[in-house]
């Protein structure tokens, strides 16, 4: 399992399934031992997900035919004025 | 003495009667200024109308609050309708508000309440239409001015609570005549993203506060449509804590500000941080339950092993392998036996037949000397001829006389 590729609804998702499937019981202790370590993981990922994460802003403009294409909206942090290089292009 | 002396109570429930049965008071307008409004954690709105030279208590229920295009303020002119009544416990009559409107009705409070109006019969409005915010939103749509700092408190509150989102900013101005067109834009354009490309799952359709006038393009029908019509659910957060558009009523959740509706699209990341810690503490208790009780059916297992264990197979077997090989012995032992007195019974017969037998009863073998031929006739031998006499016990040589 690649961890970057896992998001972190899902991680959460397969997180909830895991606690779903250990209290639902009937598992092997060895197949338990293998979902508690799933489990311990996914928490793991999702943990690191929440504490690393940064907001991903883009904003949706006009491009050739009819199509929107999306480009980064940066410098919103800023503490400045508020001057972003947008319009209004719909 | 008086006739009847009357409780406090039962002059103010002869009042209230008296009150309620004035059909001018239970059907009033009354157009006044508004002061000391205050709105409470319950929704209820309390406030005076008064003019030059009286007052009057107003009370508004919060069903019907809710339903105010804009709360008012002080010293705004009002026209007010309800019913005259008694509040008992603090003996005041005042008036019980269900319709508010500005004095001197403008053009854009009558269209408004005719498009309310309109929409509302048409079940835009209805709770059933209202769709739930994905628990876990991972893109999150905002259509708004990219120049106003609306939508700086909205990417900030995103950032702070949620910064797994993926935000897409659909720009569009939120105020004037070409706003509505460019907002139902920017949601198609967000929805069209969302089918072609990315999936949004929330949509925040924002503007900062401002007057009626400043607001009116959330009170456009083609954007109350375009939220909808929107395959995503709209999140409003127009204006301040008082104000209510059309847009408002349409969308799936209203939020009262653009940062609220920034709160109300996401999760608190602190919370869910809480919950994943909960869900990994409950793992942990369920594993440690497990392994107890596995240890326990392991106790009853090794004693169910022990009765069957194979060691106790292997003991089995060697008592089997003990008593076959002493059967074996025996069996061989037998054999022996027969085979023992077998061959002492072909001894005697053997025996019988022996000429040692017939010596035995006085006969000898003679053969001669020289040859060792056994002799049987006289002429055999000659004078002289060395011969060996064999009898029972023994031989002995002689001379032919």
């Amino acid at each position: 399992m690649n961890k970057e590729t896992l998001s972190f609804e899902n991680a959460f998702k397969e997180l909830e399934e895991t606690v779903r499937k250990m209290e639902a019981g009937g598992q092997t202790l060895e197949e338990s031992l293998a979902l508690f370590e799933r489990g311990t993981e996914l928490a793991a990922l999702c943990n690191e997900q929440l504490d690393h994460a940064e907001l991903r802003v883009r904003q949706l403009l006009p491009a050739p035919e009819g199509e929107v294409k999306a480009v980064p909206f940066e410098d919103w942090e800023g503490e400045g004025k508020w001057e972003p290089d947008a319009g209004f292009p719909f | 003495m008086p006739d009847r002396i009357y409780s406090i109570s039962q002059l103010t429930a002869y009042v209230k009667s008296a009150l309620q049965m004035d059909p001018l008071l239970q059907d009033v307008w009354v157009e006044g200024e508004v002061s000391n409004f205050t709105r409470a954690a319950s929704g209820h709105c309390y406030f005076t109308l008064k003019d030059e030279r009286a007052a009057l208590s107003c009370v508004m229920w919060r069903s019907q609050a809710a339903l105010l295009l804009a709360l008012p303020r002080n010293g705004e002119a009002v026209l007010a309708h309800g019913t005259v009544s008694v509040y008992e416990a603090r003996g005041i009559y005042q008036l019980h508000v269900d319709i508010l409107q500005p004095a001197g009705l403008g053009r854009l409070y009558l269209e408004f309440e005719a498009l309310k109006q309109r929409l509302a019969e048409e079940g835009l409005f209805d709770d059933e239409r209202k769709r739930p915010l994905p628990a876990l939103p991972r893109r999150i749509g905002v259509a708004t001015s990219p120049r106003a700092a609306a939508l700086r408190d909205i990417l900030r509150t995103l950032s702070g609570r949620y910064p797994l989102a993926d935000v897409l900013l659909a720009p569009t101005l939120v105020q004037g005549a070409e706003a509505p067109p460019q907002v139902v834009a920017a949601l198609a354009a967000l929805n069209r993203w969302s089918a072609e490309r990315e999936p949004v799952d929330a949509i925040i359709v924002a503007r900062g506060g401002g007057s009626l006038e400043d607001l009116w393009a959330f009170n456009d029908e083609r954007v109350a449509r375009a939220i909808a019509a929107s395959a995503i659910p709209v999140v409003s957060g127009v204006g301040h804590e008082t104000d209510f558009t059309i847009a408002d009523f349409v969308a799936d959740v209203r939020a009262s500000t653009p940062t609220g509706a920034a709160a109300a699209a996401v999760p608190d990341g602190r919370e869910l941080a809480v919950l994943v810690q909960g869900r990994a503490a409950r793992l942990a208790e369920l594993m440690a339950a497990e392994v107890v009780s596995s240890r326990q059916t392991l106790a009853v297992q090794e004693r169910a092993l022990a009765r069957n264990s194979p060691l106790q197979l292997l003991a089995g077997y060697r008592q089997r392998v003990d008593e076959l090989s002493r059967a074996a012995v025996l069996a061989w032992t037998h054999q022996l036996t027969l085979r023992r007195e077998r061959l002492a019974g072909l001894r005697g017969r053997l025996e019988a037949v022996s000429p040692l037998e017939v010596l035995g009863r006085g006969y000898a073998i003679v053969r001669h000397g020289e040859t060792g031929e056994v002799v049987r006739g006289v002429a055999q031998v000659a004078r002289g001829d060395p011969i060996a006499v064999r009898v029972q016990d023994g031989e002995f040589e002689a001379e032919v006389g």
